[in-house]
């Protein structure tokens, strides 16, 4: 029989993320630090409009691109935020999730040989995605000396004649790492030198803790060459609703909606319904999660600071990404035996690109009390360690 | 800075003041005046504590009772609030609007404690028309709190 597989699939490095996730469940006890959606329920309001939708009898699909009200809305939450207009008829897509329109976005814009740069640590979607879509992924390995932000110079080092596309994930997952505007026009001044086109994963926007998150999409010149992802999993607290969206000028959505079109249809129409109350009457729960979300990421770096480990303040997400070199352990057998020793699962850094490597990703979405708890025990833990080490 | 403190302390007044400081970004030396100065002021009333008394051994049994009234020339409803909320059995005394005009929450030891009060104590005042008695069955939420059954973290434990 012939091997029924792709050689370029099998190629691909399962999640790092999932080979972890295993262990835990093992566990009975165990207190995790390691997911990456919001513990808060999604808001009544919101899911009451999806019960109405599901009562009502929206069962159907909805137009490839969806429903229209919903187009509309997202226009309108990009111009109160960013102050930037999108044409709601051509410029936007309802996708599944903001995973799908980066999946989507890669394909409609590379051709084989193009390289992408992809800033790492990040996303863990970028990387196969770029190679699925038969690019060539170069690896950007940001730097803790400047908090994990990306720099101009650092796009620059990279570029070559062949690089077409920049992935630029801010608020960053997992460093919690953003973007000031100033950043942003040196990047952005790069990419209109170099001819790069820029695919921005927003979906941490909202959750930004110094000033509002500003994207790369308000300089000028950049609109023209970007495709703004954002979604309502972060947001609205709605993952499993699997709801995002892209919007990007007419000639690169019509090419994405072709392939959305073929391979999904469209986004789960109830969840479009529950959207559209989310975008209109959400604010406030926004304001809610993020003042709570503040809280415990105020709470974690204080708690870093009294135990001496070295973390530097992330402004968005919900993720801190503490340094444990001192340890002389890799992420991954740091993590590990934090969960034998102690059954608290955090993420190695390293799940996230080899410059991941002496970090931990913590994420704050857990309740203060579990918060606390898990500080305990890190603390016991290095202290532990230390002692030995003496 | 008041609201801010307020937020935090509404859900959970146990908190620590070095805790708080952490989690508002604040000193907490200013921190504690501000709440002195509240407790003052009578913004900040007590400290209560939410307790499911149905786990416990004790035996309870709480009530609403609607109350119709002759409001008093010169007075209102105040003094004749003041006659009912100054029972120690009395909960809570609210003035609403609509069918009838106070609302009373009563907590007894028995059925028959509050009855008592009720036919004896309550309905008795000279201004009281009417009342409307209901016992409290069951209870789900309160203070915002969900007490009827603590929900599963059912997220997958990394992602």
């Amino acid at each position: 029989m012939r091997n029924p597989l792709s050689d370029t699939v099998v190629s691909i490095k399962p999640s790092g993320i999932r080979k972890f996730f295993d262990i835990v469940n093992e566990m009975e006890d165990a207190i995790s630090l390691g997911v990456g959606e919001p513990d808060f329920d999604t808001p009544w309001h919101i899911r009451d409009e999806g019960i109405y939708a599901f009562e009502k009898g929206h069962t159907f699909y909805t137009s490839n691109s969806g429903l229209k009200e919903l187009k509309q809305e997202i226009c309108k939450y990009i111009e109160r935020t960013q102050g930037v207009k999108y044409n709601f008829n051509k410029e936007v897509i309802v996708t599944v999730g903001g995973s799908e329109a980066i999946d989507i976005a890669l394909r409609a814009m590379v051709n084989p040989g193009d390289e992408v740069l992809i800033p790492e640590p990040s996303y863990v979607s970028y990387l196969p995605c770029t190679i699925l879509a038969g690019a060539k992924p170069v690896i950007i390995d940001l730097k803790p000396e400047n908090d994990f932000k990306l720099t101009a110079e650092e796009v620059l080092e990279k570029v070559t004649d062949k690089t077409k596309i920049l992935i630029l994930p801010f608020p960053n997952n997992p460093t919690g790492s953003t973007l000031k505007k100033e950043d942003l026009e040196k990047i952005a001044k790069v990419c209109i030198e170099k001819d790069l086109y820029v695919i921005s994963d927003e979906i941490y926007g909202a959750l930004t803790y110094d000033g509002n998150h500003v994207s790369i999409v308000t300089v000028n010149g950049m609109k023209e060459r970007t495709v703004l992802i954002n979604g309502f999993s972060k947001t609205y607290a709605m993952t499993g609703w699997r709801l995002g969206y892209a919007l990007a000028p007419e000639s690169i959505l019509s090419q994405m909606l072709k392939i959305h079109q073929f391979a999904i249809m469209c986004a789960p129409t109830v969840s479009q319904y529950a959207a559209i109350e989310a975008l209109k009457n959400g604010d406030a729960d926004i304001e809610m999660m993020k003042k709570s979300y503040n809280q415990r990421r105020r709470f974690l770096l204080n708690a870093f600071k009294e135990m001496n480990i070295p973390c530097f303040e992330p402004h968005g997400a919900f993720y801190v990404f503490p340094c444990i070199k001192e340890f002389n352990m890799t992420s991954e057998e740091f993590a590990t035996r934090f969960l034998q020793e102690e059954k608290v699962a955090t993420v190695p850094g390293t799940a996230f690109g080899q410059s991941g490597e002496g970090f931990l990703r913590i994420s704050y979405a857990y309740s203060l009390d579990t918060l606390r708890i898990a500080m305990d025990k890190l603390n016991n833990f290095v202290t532990k360690l230390r002692q030995k080490a003496q | 800075m008041r609201e801010e403190i307020l937020s935090v302390i509404a859900k959970n007044s146990k908190i620590n003041l070095k805790e708080l400081a952490v989690l508002l970004d604040k000193n907490e030396v200013d921190i504690a005046n501000e709440i002195a100065d509240m407790e003052k002021e009578g913004v900040i009333c007590g400290y209560h504590t939410l307790i499911d008394w149905e786990k416990t051994s004790v035996e309870k049994v709480s009530a609403l009772i609607e109350v119709r009234v002759t409001p008093q020339r010169g007075q209102g409803f105040d003094s004749i609030a003041e006659r009912i909320y100054n029972y120690p059995e009395v909960n809570s005394l609210f003035l609403i609007s609509g069918g009838f005009d106070l609302l009373v929450t009563l907590e007894g030891k028995s059925l028959k404690e509050v009855s008592y009060f009720v036919s004896d104590k309550l309905a008795t005042l000279d201004t009281v028309l009417s009342t409307s008695t209901h016992f409290i069955l069951k209870k789900y939420k309160q203070e915002g709190t969900i007490i009827a059954k603590p929900r599963k973290d059912e997220r997958e434990a990394i992602s």
